[in-house]
C-alpha cells in the first residue's frame, strides 16, 4: 500500500471552502442541465414514465443522451436488452474520460474512485480536467462538482416530469447553453499550437466520421485518432530539433 | 411497466454506465504510467470538446448532411471570440445562449 499524503486531506476549517469552490465551478454545468432535464421529464411524461421511473432512471444512470436515447427508444417499443446494448455503446466514450482523469488522481483509494466515477459525465470530465491542469483543483472539489451536477439533473429531470408543459420551448437560448460551455471549455483546452491542430484534426474527422458512419462512434473514433495524430505530429516535429 | 421492469432496465442501463467510467479509473490510478501514455491522453481533452462539437456547428443533425452557416455556428464566432477574451465559463455560457435567443429573432 502507498502512505497517504495527509498534506493534501481537507480538514474541517476548509471543508466550506471546498464546497464553495466546487459549487462555483459547477453552476456552468447546472445551467446547461436544467434545461435539458426539463426536457427530458417532459418527453419521458409523454411517453408514459411515472415520475418515479424518471427519478430511477437519473439515480441510476446519470448519462444524459443515453437517457434520451432510452426514453426515444421505449416510445417505440424497443427491448429492455436492446436500450442496455445501445447505452453500452453510447457511454464508451467515458473509458478515454476516465482514463484521462487517472493521471490527476495516482495512488487515490479505490472507495474514492468508485464514488468519483459515478459523477464522470461529458460536463464535469471537461470541467474538471480543465480545473485540474490549471492547479487550482483538488479530488475533493471535483467530486462536490460531480455530485452537485448530479443532484441538480436529478432535480431538473423530474421536475421537467411534472410541470415541463410549462416551460415554452427554447425560451431564452436556453438550448444553447451546452454548446456555449463547450466553447469555452475548448478555449481553455488551447494552451498550445499542438492543442489546437489536434483540436481541429478532431472537428474534421468527427463531422466526417458523422457524416458517413451511422450510430455515434464519431466521438470515440475522432478523439482517437486526432489524439493520435496529434502525438505523432508532436514527437516527430520534437525529433526534427 | 411494472416496477421490477424499470428496475431491471435502469439497473442494466446503469451497469453499462458505470462500469466504463470507473474501470480505466480504478486500473490506471494506481499504475505508473508511461510518459507516451500521459502525452496522448493530454491530447484527449481537446479532441473530446472538438470532435462532440463539431458535428452539431457544421452539421444537419437530424439529416446527417453537412450544413455550413447554421445558427449555431454563426452564435458560435462571437461566442468563441468572448471566452478568448474573458476566460469566464459562466460569462460564455450567457452570452452563447443571449445570443442565439436574439439571432433566432432575426433570423
Amino acid at each position: 500500500m502507498k502512505s497517504r499524503d495527509y498534506s493534501k486531506e481537507i480538514f474541517p476549517s476548509s471543508r466550506k471552502k471546498t464546497f464553495q469552490d466546487g459549487a462555483t465551478a459547477a453552476w456552468p454545468i447546472c445551467l446547461g442541465y436544467i434545461p435539458i432535464g426539463l426536457a427530458l421529464g417532459v418527453l419521458a411524461q409523454q411517453t408514459g414514465l411515472p415520475w418515479w421511473a424518471v427519478a430511477m432512471m437519473s439515480v441510476l444512470v446519470f448519462a444524459g443522451s443515453a437517457q434520451f436515447i432510452c426514453v426515444a427508444m421505449l416510445a417505440v417499443g424497443s427491448s429492455l436488452p436492446a436500450i442496455i446494448f445501445t447505452t453500452l455503446v453510447v457511454n464508451l466514450r467515458h473509458t478515454l474520460m476516465s482514463s484521462a482523469l487517472a493521471v490527476y488522481l495516482p495512488g487515490v483509494s479505490r472507495r474514492f474512485l468508485a464514488l468519483f466515477a459515478y459523477g464522470i459525465t461529458d460536463e464535469s470530465f471537461a470541467v474538471n480536467m480543465t480545473r485540474f491542469r490549471n492547479e487550482d483543483w483538488d479530488r475533493w472539489r471535483a467530486l462536490t462538482l460531480n455530485h452537485i451536477a448530479n443532484f441538480v439533473w436529478i432535480f431538473a429531470t423530474i421536475t421537467g416530469v411534472l410541470v415541463g408543459q410549462l416551460v415554452p420551448q427554447g425560451a431564452f437560448g436556453i438550448d444553447y447553453a451546452l454548446t456555449g460551455m463547450f466553447i469555452c471549455l475548448l478555449v481553455f483546452q488551447l494552451q498550445g499550437r499542438i492543442y489546437i491542430i489536434t483540436g481541429l484534426l478532431a472537428a474534421l474527422i468527427s463531422v466526417c466520421w458523422f457524416l458517413l458512419i451511422p450510430g455515434d462512434s464519431y466521438i470515440v473514433g475522432a478523439s482517437i485518432c486526432a489524439a493520435t495524430l496529434g502525438y505523432f505530429l508532436q514527437r516527430y516535429h520534437r525529433r526534427e530539433k | 411497466m411494472t416496477f421490477s421492469d424499470y428496475l431491471f432496465l435502469f439497473g442494466g442501463m446503469g451497469l453499462v454506465t458505470y462500469l466504463p467510467r470507473t474501470l480505466p479509473l480504478l486500473y490506471l490510478a494506481h499504475k505508473q504510467l508511461p510518459q507516451w501514455l500521459i502525452e496522448w491522453l493530454s491530447l484527449i481533452p481537446v479532441a473530446v470538446l472538438s470532435a462532440l462539437l463539431a458535428p452539431s456547428l457544421f452539421t444537419d443533425v437530424a439529416e446527417r448532411s453537412f450544413s455550413l452557416g447554421k445558427l449555431e455556428f454563426i452564435v458560435a464566432i462571437p461566442t468563441l471570440l468572448f471566452a478568448l477574451k474573458t476566460r469566464s465559463l459562466g460569462g460564455t455560457v450567457l452570452v452563447g445562449m443571449l445570443l442565439y435567443w436574439l439571432v433566432g429573432f432575426i433570423i
